[in-house]
C-alpha cells in the first residue's frame, strides 16, 4: 500500500514541479474529455494549448487577457501570503471598472478636450482608488467587527455587479444605444495607447510588467513585505516581534484592492472602450487560480497568467473551431487548482511502500495554516 | 391578511435551501472542516437533479440525484483535505469553481430549460386553516423536512453518542484520537453527509424553487448558507431561523416590487448580500462569544502520528 511519509524539509524541487505536473495531468484528463464528446483529442488540445500562440496576433490576444490577471494575482498573492483570504478579487475588478470608466465617460459627455497623456492615468487611477474603497470596506469589517473577510469580500462580487447593472441599465445607459445597457464609447482621448499596431494589445501590459518588479521587491526586499510574510506563515512569531496584524490585514487588502481596481479600469478603456455589464468574464475568480498556479510569486504569476489567458482564449476557439461550449474553460481551470493543491501535497510529504524502512527525521513544517478566519485578531 | 400568509409560505419555500445547506455545513464544521465548496456542490447537485427530474419525473429521483452529485464533489474534497492535507480554504475555492464551470458545461443543453411547477402538498384539514394553512400547509414536503432535520440535528449533535463522538472530533481531533476514535473517517463521513445535503439544498433549486436550470443559478446561496453557520454561532436551530431571516430579505425585494416602491431592481437584489454582510458583521463583532461557541478544530487540518 502507498503511504504518505513527511519529509524533513520542504522540498523546493517539487514546488517547481508540482504546477507542471498538475498542468501535464489537466492535460490528459482534458484530452479524455474530448474523447468523451466524441472530438479529436489532438485536435481538441491543439485548440486550447496551441493555436493561442499561432501567429503574433494570437499571442497579442493572449497577452492581453493575461494583463487583468496577472494584476488581479500580483494583489492576492500579498494577501494569501500574509494569510488574509481575499476572494473578491472581481468585485474590485468591478468597482474599478466602474470608477476608471465613470471617469472616462465623465470626460466624454463633458466633452472636456485632453491629450491621452493626462487621460489615462487618470481614469486608471480613478479604478485603482475605486477597488482600493471595494476591498477597504473588508478591511473595515473585519478590523472593527471580526467579520470572516473571505464570506464579505465574497458577498460584495454581487453587490458590486448590480451595482454595475443599475449604472448601466439606468443613469449611465447610453441615450442612443436602441436601449441595450451599455454606457456611450468612451471618447478616443480616454483610451489607453495601443502597445502594438493592429492589435488590441494597449500600454497596460507593460505596466503589469513594471508592477511584478514593483511586487517582487516589495515582497523579498522591503522590511514591510517581510512581516506581512512573517504574519502569514507564523501569526506568534509576528505577534512576539511585534509587526502589526491590522497593519498588514490593512496592507494586503488595499493593495490587492488596488491592482484588481487598476485592472477593472484597463479593461474598460483598453479593449472595452466603453461599460457593459459583462466588463468581467471572471478575470477575478480565475486569478485565484493564476496565483496558486504561480507560486504566490510575482514571476511566477506572468507564467500562470498567461497560462490561463490561454485557456480562456482557447475556450472561445473551442466554441467557434469545434462547437465545444466555453464552459468548459471553467472546468479545466477547476480541474487545475484541484490537481495543483493535490500535487502540492507532494512538497511536504513523499510517497513510500508501507513497510519500507522509515527515516527517523521530524516532520517538516507546513505554513500554518489559518485557523479561521473567523476567529478574532 | 392573506398576502402576509403568501409572503410568510413565500419565506419559507426561499429559506429551505439555505436551511438544509447551512445544517449540511453546520455538520462540517461541527467535525472541523470548513467546506468553502459549497457553492460549487450546490450548482453541480442543481444541475443534475434538474437533469434527473427532467427525464425520470420524479422528485424524488431529482433529489437523490443531486445528493450524489454533492456527496460525490464532497467526497474529491474530503479526501484532499483529509487524507492529502491540503489548504481547506484553498481546496473549498477549488470546488467552487469547478462546480462553476462543470455544472455551465454539463447543464448547456438544459439552459433556459423550464420544469412543471411542483405542485404543493395538500393536506386535508390542515391546509384549509384561515392564515396558517396558505402559509405552513401549501407547501412543497421539502420545507417541511427541512425542519424535522433541524430537530434531528439538534438531537444527534446533543443528545446522541455518535454526535458527542463528532464534536469530539471538531473540538479536539488530538484527544479524540487518543481515546482510539478514527478521526480522519469521522470527519470524511461528515464531509460527505454535509455534502449531500448541500446537493439535496442545490437540487431543490433548481427542481422545487427555479424551477429551471440557468448557469450560476445558485446566486450564492452556497456562501450565504456558510455565513448562516457563523451567524447561528453552530446551533442548528439558529440556522434554521438564520436561513428564513434570508429567505425572507429575498422575498423582501420582490415585494416591495411588487407594493411599486421606486426603486430600480438592481439596487433591491443586492438586499440579501448586503444584509448577510451586515448580520454578520454584528455576530462576529464579539470576538470572545465566536470563540466559545465555534469549534475549536475549525479549519486546522489534523494528521496522526506527527
Amino acid at each position: 500500500m502507498l503511504k504518505l511519509e513527511a519529509r524533513p524539509q520542504p522540498s523546493k524541487a517539487m514546488s517547481f514541479a508540482s504546477p507542471l505536473i498538475a498542468l501535464v495531468l489537466t492535460v490528459i484528463l482534458a484530452a479524455l474529455l474530448f474523447a468523451a464528446l466524441g472530438k479529436d483529442p489532438l485536435k481538441g488540445l491543439g485548440v486550447f494549448f496551441v493555436e493561442p500562440l499561432n501567429g503574433m496576433r494570437s499571442i497579442s490576444e493572449v497577452l492581453l487577457k493575461s494583463t487583468p490577471l496577472i494584476l488581479c494575482a500580483l494583489g492576492l498573492a500579498v494577501c494569501y501570503r500574509s494569510n488574509v483570504w481575499n476572494i473578491g478579487a472581481e468585485g474590485q475588478f468591478l468597482l474599478g471598472a466602474i470608477a476608471g470608466g465613470g471617469v472616462a465617460l465623465w470626460l466624454t459627455t463633458e466633452g472636456i478636450s485632453g491629450s491621452r497623456g493626462i487621460y489615462s492615468p487618470l481614469v486608471l487611477i480613478a479604478g485603482a482608488l475605486g477597488g482600493m474603497v471595494w476591498a477597504a470596506i473588508t478591511a473595515l469589517l473585519r478590523d472593527k467587527f471580526n467579520a470572516s473577510e473571505i464570506l464579505v469580500s465574497l458577498m460584495l462580487v454581487y453587490v458590486a455587479q448590480q451595482l454595475l447593472n443599475y449604472l448601466v441599465f439606468v443613469p449611465w445607459k447610453d441615450p442612443m444605444g436602441f436601449n441595450f445597457p451599455q454606457t456611450k464609447t468612451f471618447d478616443a482621448s480616454t483610451w489607453l495607447p495601443a502597445l502594438l499596431p493592429k492589435s488590441r494589445l494597449h500600454w497596460g501590459f507593460v505596466v503589469a510588467l513594471v508592477f511584478v518588479g514593483i511586487f517582487w521587491s516589495f515582497l523579498f526586499r522591503s522590511w514591510r513585505g517581510y512581516q506581512l510574510q512573517v504574519g502569514g506563515l507564523a501569526p506568534a512569531a509576528a505577534r512576539y516581534a511585534g509587526f502589526s496584524a491590522r497593519t498588514s490585514l490593512w496592507t494586503a487588502l488595499l493593495t490587492s484592492g488596488g491592482m484588481a481596481g487598476l485592472a477593472g479600469a484597463m479593461e474598460a478603456a483598453g479593449p472595452l472602450k466603453q461599460l457593459t455589464p459583462h466588463v468581467s468574464t471572471g478575470y477575478g475568480f480565475t486569478a485565484i487560480i493564476v496565483c496558486f498556479v504561480g507560486r504566490l510569486h510575482p514571476v511566477g504569476i506572468v507564467f500562470s497568467g498567461m497560462l490561463l489567458s490561454m485557456m480562456l482564449i482557447g475556450g472561445e476557439l473551442g466554441q467557434s473551431r469545434l462547437g465545444l461550449p466555453n464552459a468548459l474553460t471553467g472546468v479545466f481551470q477547476g480541474l487545475l487548482l484541484f490537481l495543483l493543491l493535490a500535487c502540492d501535497t507532494l512538497i511536504f510529504y513523499r510517497i513510500r511502500w508501507k513497510g519500507a524502512p522509515h527515516a527517523v527525521v521530524p516532520p517538516a513544517v507546513k505554513p500554518a495554516t489559518p485557523t479561521t478566519a473567523k476567529e478574532g485578531a | 391578511m392573506n398576502e402576509i400568509a403568501l409572503l410568510l409560505a413565500a419565506t419559507l419555500a426561499s429559506g429551505t435551501p439555505l436551511a438544509i445547506a447551512g445544517l449540511g455545513l453546520l455538520l462540517n464544521e461541527k467535525a472541523g472542516v470548513l467546506n468553502l465548496g459549497a457553492e460549487g456542490m450546490m450548482l453541480v447537485a442543481a444541475i443534475a437533479g434538474f437533469a434527473a427530474a427532467y427525464y425520470s419525473g420524479s422528485d424524488i429521483v431529482a433529489f437523490a440525484a443531486g445528493a450524489a452529485a454533492g456527496a460525490l464533489m464532497a467526497a474529491i474534497f474530503g479526501w484532499l483535505v483529509i487524507w492529502l492535507n491540503t489548504n481547506q480554504y484553498a481546496t473549498g475555492l477549488a470546488l467552487t469553481l469547478f462546480g462553476g464551470g462543470f455544472s455551465a458545461f454539463v447543464g448547456v443543453d438544459f439552459a433556459g430549460k423550464k420544469l412543471s411547477d411542483r405542485s404543493p402538498l395538500n393536506i386535508p384539514g390542515l391546509s384549509d386553516i384561515p392564515f396558517i394553512g396558505p402559509a405552513l400547509f401549501r407547501q412543497h414536503p421539502m420545507v417541511h423536512v427541512a425542519i424535522a432535520l433541524m430537530f434531528a440535528f439538534g438531537w444527534f449533535l446533543y443528545k446522541s453518542r455518535a454526535g458527542l463522538v463528532l464534536r469530539a472530533v471538531g473540538e479536539s481531533p488530538e484527544s479524540a484520537h487518543a481515546l482510539g476514535y478514527p478521526v480522519r473517517r469521522i470527519r470524511f463521513f461528515a464531509v460527505i453527509a454535509g455534502g449531500a445535503l448541500c446537493g439535496v439544498a442545490g437540487a431543490y433549486l433548481s427542481v422545487v424553487y427555479a424551477p429551471l436550470w440557468v448557469e450560476g443559478l445558485t446566486a450564492g446561496r452556497g456562501w450565504i448558507a456558510l455565513a448562516l453557520t457563523t451567524f447561528a454561532t453552530w446551533r442548528p436551530a439558529r440556522v434554521l431561523l438564520g436561513a428564513y431571516l434570508f429567505g425572507g430579505v429575498t422575498m423582501l425585494q420582490f415585494a416591495l416590487q411588487g407594493a411599486g416602491v421606486e426603486v430600480s431592481s438592481q439596487l433591491l437584489a443586492m438586499l440579501p448580500y448586503l444584509a448577510t454582510i451586515v448580520v454578520l458583521a454584528l455576530i462576529s463583532r464579539n470576538p470572545v462569544w465566536i470563540r466559545i461557541n465555534m469549534p475549536a478544530s475549525l479549519g486546522k487540518p489534523f494528521h496522526p502520528g506527527s
